[in-house]
């Protein structure tokens, strides 16, 4: 492929942060024929968001490119003439950005918003814009079109705005789609329907696509090509069968290895009788509350039911609304059910005199930058819970963190650190560590790896298995990914709309799922696997994909 | 006349959570608001404090020969129509001026704090009473609470104090009831809970520290809102009595000798000017220093 | 939307009742015999034994402030103890004033600053930023009431092109009128601007950092159109939060300004009758404004959905 007839070239680029700061791009080099999905790789402060920014012509102010080029259609985006390359924006040229959130805006209505492209770029009359958009609506699988022109983003949920946004850029038929890791922030349920909708599009006006993304195997189903680019410079590229089977840098085997594996379970210990048991719970969460009326409860969860054993560890795996993260903070105290009972070690957790309970149960949470408080040190933060250990004195205190945090692979020197100067992964470990200072018996873990990068996930994994072999506790993961768990889970329970609709052991729901709601999380979980010689290769699903 | 915002209409950031500030940073150059602000503060105190023990000359004794004299080398900044030295009334309503408005802004952080503390955590029925009249309180303008107890009084230095500490209490609740409300689900506040700590130690220990940020961004504008609601009252007559020298009540003296004698109304309020602008950009300063967008 | 507009009104009424109170305890707080205080100490015997019956004094508080409240909200207020005027349209008379002066100079400071803030925030940390925040703090420093005779000092009496003391209504006289106000509402119009461009510029920026705006700028947008169809509405509405609580702080901060300028405004109207100890003008002044206040920012509060449809109507 020559670069003249390449769609999108992009040559040596090379991108500074200010006038002499450090290079986010360094000397990136990767082109994009019509119609081909090419896929950008990497973790965060790869450059991959910049370089993408730069195929638009959209580089935040202190960016700018210093070096090479970004051609479209033979064209150098940089020396082009604003009024024309925002003639190629959107028309040509379209993008869709990561968080549903903030990606639309909240004042206008949809119509309008979608109409704007139009107006723009093309010649069409008001009444024409309305049909393309209603039927473009219809198309994505909004049921209510026409009420959907006149509503706002925020009555929609992030899956459904990501798929509007998408129609929205569609519906100017671009040559080349920019997808700014558009899955990101969604649950795997939802991912799967926006990129399915993605490929459709596409597939349909024969536009390419350049998709970033930090996770390698969401693109390994359906990208051509694949760039994998580690701080700033692209390590590795080719086609995607190639890297997976024969992968060259050292970057792409990590990344690869980074996706959790089946392997050996920690062994359980011999029990008698559960450890914990929650059997028939209802929670409900009270709506909105009015001024005069009474508040109205919606139920959240109906009639969950299950067990963990001393030393197990219970994957709870369930999109977003599945009321997985409601059940688990009631198994810890934080939520107060309204019927059904929570059992922890034969006695009910609602009664005052178990102190037993909070003391042996903990919990991990999810965001590593809001679970620690910032104006305490590592050291307070991690010794705060021994505050309820009765006989200990200030010294074996001392000690009882100073262990923790080399058993959590920080050392000693971090006592004196505050949050903000740790990474996400790091503060992760303080929150693990904060969990098992006082070598609780059960530990809630709530999507403890979703914000973490790649490797940094394998490594928190690890660091998992090593402190359950050597602590024993039992745990109750909360996930929403099926291939996180797949790897320390002994058992998993799969939660729908509040109910728990299939549990069993790991390699029974793995292999063999019952329940169609399990199939579809499964449809939507890493498909790689690893062969023989060492590369990798889409594994065959018990599932269908409609990929 | 400024009035006490509250938190929703504050500018944005301004509830941000921040970090102690530890020595181990590299010194960089501050920015230039920190700068001028801090200067200006500086120059504020020490010309106050100065003013306590030594003046230039006796700012009370009356010398009406001397009335009336523009500036020049034996008075500084001119005389007032009494023949008393300018410069040294300016210093002594300097000193008048942060007096009253540390004493004022002292009660209501700590009158605000603590109600905002009690409704941010007992929420329910005494949340909903203590808002009502925080409201209600908020709606009456600072300078119409304090006319009105001046009305009932009579102008003095402690009821201007006592007027204007109620007036701002209100948004100190409301900032610190917002942070409260906003802090208590937060994750870190949700671990203590589930460590074990009662609910007290959780407010105490988490929350409360959490607050002192957007309460310091607040005081310093209080600062300001005093200095301009003390001085627009006395220019009203309304003030401390005389024969204190305030800037406000110099201001309104000079009114009649505006066309003959204009260095009577330059000069306070250049004062005013000056120490405002000294709380504004020292706001600005440490509302930038907290925000954590802003830091690396 | 009623619901809306109903349950807004409902939390309101409170408010209002317990301002009422205070103002009811202020004046009741003032030592003395109550029914002296409203009519002055000229009054004769018989006059007192009447209003002492019509305030009801010979019954318990809660009861008196009922009898008030009642008097109050048929438009009885009481008569100026100084003027013998009926209270109710001399305060309403005085408050046009004030508050023609006060709606013109926001409107005319909101109209400068929201661009001026708008456009600060596009051009980030440039020069003109610079200037435009460094201006915009100047301004917030700087006291009204000294504004105010900085300005009558250079315009009225160095140059001598508009009157110094007085003031005509526009009825009379709309030209002449114009002369009078011309001054007032500058000065007011320069110290608000300098609050509300800060304002606007923060909102701004806040927006402008957030994902919807690159998503304009890469279907193509010209800048024009992205700061004024997308950043505008979104920056708008805290900056309407703050006009609304300017607007009702102002007319009783416009005290200074009406006795710098001599104007017949109910900022002046409080003052004389603090000193004059009229106490009926007194309370009749303070239920209007803090009323007013109270309204404005119901107003406020209503028209926020416009620019913010997350608020749910």
């Amino acid at each position: 492929m020559t670069a003249s007839d390449a769609l999108l070239s992009v040559e040596n680029l090379q991108i500074r942060v200010g006038p002499d700061g450090h290079l986010a791009v360094d000397d990136l080099s990767f082109t994009i024929a019509p119609g081909e999905i090419v896929a950008l790789v990497g973790e965060s402060g790869s450059g991959k968001t910049m370089a993408a920014r730069a195929a638009i012509g959209l580089l935040p102010p202190p960016l700018q490119i210093c070096g090479g080029a970004v051609r479209f259609q033979g064209r150098d985006l940089n020396t082009m003439q604003p009024e024309e390359l925002r003639g190629i924006r959107g028309a040509k040229i379209g993008m869709v950005f990561q968080e549903p959130m903030v990606s639309l805006n909240p004042s206008l209505t949809i119509g309008e918003q979608m109409a704007e492209g139009m107006r723009l770029h093309t010649q069409y009359s008001d009444a024409q814009i309305r049909e393309r958009s209603l039927k473009m609506l219809g198309h994505i699988g909004i049921a209510d079109a026409e009420r959907c022109l006149t509503s706002y983003p925020h009555q929609f949920s992030g899956g459904m705005r990501q798929r509007i946004m998408l129609a929205s850029v569609m519906l100017l038929r671009p040559a080349l789609l920019i997808a700014d890791e558009p899955t990101t922030a969604l649950d795997c349920l939802a991912q799967l329907d926006v990129l399915k909708l993605m490929l459709e599009l596409t597939r349909e006006e024969g536009t390419a696509i350049l998709f970033i993304s930090h996770d390698l195997s969401l693109v390994a189903r359906y990208a051509h090509k694949v760039v994998v680019m580690r701080e700033g410079k692209a390590v590795e590229q080719g086609t995607i069968d190639r890297i997976l089977l024969a992968p060259q840098a050292e970057y792409t085997r990590q990344l690869l290895e980074a996706l959790p594996r089946r392997g050996e379970l920690v062994p359980l210990p011999p029990a008698d009788g559960p450890l914990l048991e929650v059997d028939g719970v209802c929670i409900e969460h009270p709506g909105p509350r009015s001024f005069w009326g009474r508040t109205q409860y919606k139920r959240v969860v109906h009639s969950a039911s299950l067990t963990i054993a001393p030393g197990e560890t219970l994957a709870l795996v369930g999109g977003s609304g599945s009321g997985k993260t409601t059940l688990g903070r009631a198994v810890v105290g934080l939520n107060t059910p309204c019927e059904g009972a929570i059992r922890f070690q034969g006695v009910d957790i609602l009664k005052a005199a178990n102190r037993n309970h909070r003391l042996q149960c903990q919990m991990i949470f999810q965001d590593p930058f809001s679970s620690l408080d910032p104006r305490m040190n590592i050291g307070e933060i991690l010794a705060e819970p021994l505050r309820h250990e009765p006989n200990m004195s200030a010294e074996q205190r001392r000690e009882r963190v100073a262990r923790t945090l080399i058993d959590v692979g920080l050392g000693e020197q971090y006592v004196d650190r505050f949050p903000h100067q740790l990474s996400g992964g790091q503060r992760q470990r303080v929150a693990i560590g904060r969990a098992l200072v006082r070598h609780p018996k059960l530990v809630i873990a709530d999507e403890p790896i979703s914000a973490l990068d790649m490797t940094i996930q394998k490594q928190i994994l690890e660091l998992f298995e090593r402190l359950q072999a050597q602590y024993g506790f039992a745990c109750l993961f909360i996930s929403h990914d099926l291939a996180a768990v797949e790897r320390i889970a002994h058992r998993v329970a799969v939660m729908s709309q509040g109910k728990v609709v299939e549990m069993g052991p790991r390699n029974e729901i793995f292999d063999n799922p019952q329940h169609p709601y399990t199939r579809k999380l499964l449809a939507a979980a890493s498909p790689l696997e690893k062969l023989e010689g060492g590369g990798y290769r889409i594994r065959p699903s018990p599932v269908p994909v409609m990929l | 006349m400024n009035k006490p915002l509250p938190a929703s209409a504050a500018e944005p950031g301004a509830l941000a959570l921040s970090a102690p500030i530890r020595a181990s940073q590299p010194w960089r150059m501050p920015p230039l608001n920190a700068l001028i602000g801090g200067f200006l503060l500086l120059l504020l105190l020490v010309v106050a404090l100065l003013g306590l023990v030594w003046t230039p000359s006796d700012p009370l004794s009356l010398n009406l020969l001397a009335r009336l004299q523009a500036p020049s080398a034996a008075h500084l900044l001119g005389t007032d129509e009494y023949g008393r030295d300018v410069l040294s009334r300016l210093m002594i309503g300097a000193h008048t001026s942060l007096w009253i408005s540390i004493l004022t802004v002292s009660m209501a952080i700590v009158a605000g704090t603590l109600i905002g503390l009690c409704a941010g955590f007992l929420r329910g029925w005494v949340d909903r009473c203590l808002m009502m009249i925080n409201d209600a309180l908020l709606a009456f303008p600072g300078i119409l609470l304090a006319l009105g107890l001046m009305a009932i009084i009579g102008p003095s230095l402690y009821g201007i104090v006592f007027a204007l500490s109620l007036a701002y209490t209100p948004s100190v609740v409301r900032v610190v009831r917002g942070t409260v409300l906003s802090l208590r689900e937060r994750e870190f506040v949700e671990a203590s809970r589930v460590i074990g700590n009662s609910e007290l130690y959780t407010m105490l220990r988490h929350i409360a520290p959490n607050c002192i940020a957007p309460v310091c961004v607040l005081a310093t504008s209080m600062f300001g809102w005093t200095i301009l609601a003390e001085s627009s009252l006395s220019f009203l007559g309304l003030g401390v009595p005389p024969p204190a020298a305030t800037w406000g009540n110099m201001l309104a003296a000079s009114r009649p000798y505006i066309a003959t004698a204009s260095w009577l109304g330059l000069f306070p309020g250049v004062c005013i000017a000056l120490s405002l602008l000294a709380f504004n950009l020292s706001g600005d300063a440490l509302r930038d220093r907290l925000d954590p967008r802003m830091r690396k | 939307m009623m619901r809306f507009i109903s349950q807004r009104l409902a939390m309101a009424l409170p408010t209002l009742l317990l301002i009422s109170l205070m103002v009811f305890a202020i004046i009741r707080l003032v030592p003395g015999d109550p029914a002296l205080l409203m009519l002055g100490d000229m009054a004769d015997a018989h006059s007192l034994e009447v209003t002492r019956a019509a305030l009801g004094l010979d019954q318990s508080l809660p009861v008196q402030f009922l009898i008030w409240g009642k008097a109050v909200l048929s438009g009885d207020l009481g008569h100026s103890i100084t003027t013998n005027q009926a209270v109710l349209p001399l305060i309403l008379d005085r408050f046009q004033v004030s508050a023609g002066i006060v709606l013109v100079s926001v409107l005319l400071a909101a109209l400068i600053a929201v661009p001026a803030g708008l456009f600060a925030a596009w051009k980030q940390n440039s020069s003109l930023d610079f200037s435009v925040v460094a201006t915009a703090t100047l301004l917030l420093s700087i006291p009204s009431f000294w504004l105010g005779l900085l300005l009558l000092y250079g315009f009225g009496i160095k140059l001598g092109w508009l009157p110094v003391v007085g003031y005509v209504s526009f009825g009379d006289a709309p030209w002449q009128a114009l002369s009078y106000v011309v001054l007032p509402i500058v000065t007011l119009t320069l110290v608000e601007l300098g609050a509300i461009t800060r304002m606007a510029r923060a909102s701004a920026i806040e927006v402008l950092r957030l994902e919807y705006i690159t998503h304009a700028r890469a279907k193509g947008l010209s800048e024009g159109a992205v700061l004024w169809r997308h950043a505008l509405r979104n920056a708008f509405a805290p900056t309407l939060t703050l006009i609304g609580l300017i607007l009702g702080n102002l007319l009783s901060g416009i005290a200074v300004l009406e006795t710098v300028f001599t104007l017949p405004g109910i900022g002046r109207l409080m003052v004389d009758a603090i000193y004059a100890r009229d106490y009926p003008v007194l309370q009749g002044c303070l239920l209007l404004v803090t009323f007013v206040y109270v309204l404005v920012n119901l107003l406020v509060d209503l028209l926020y959905p416009l620019f913010d449809p997350r608020v749910k109507l």
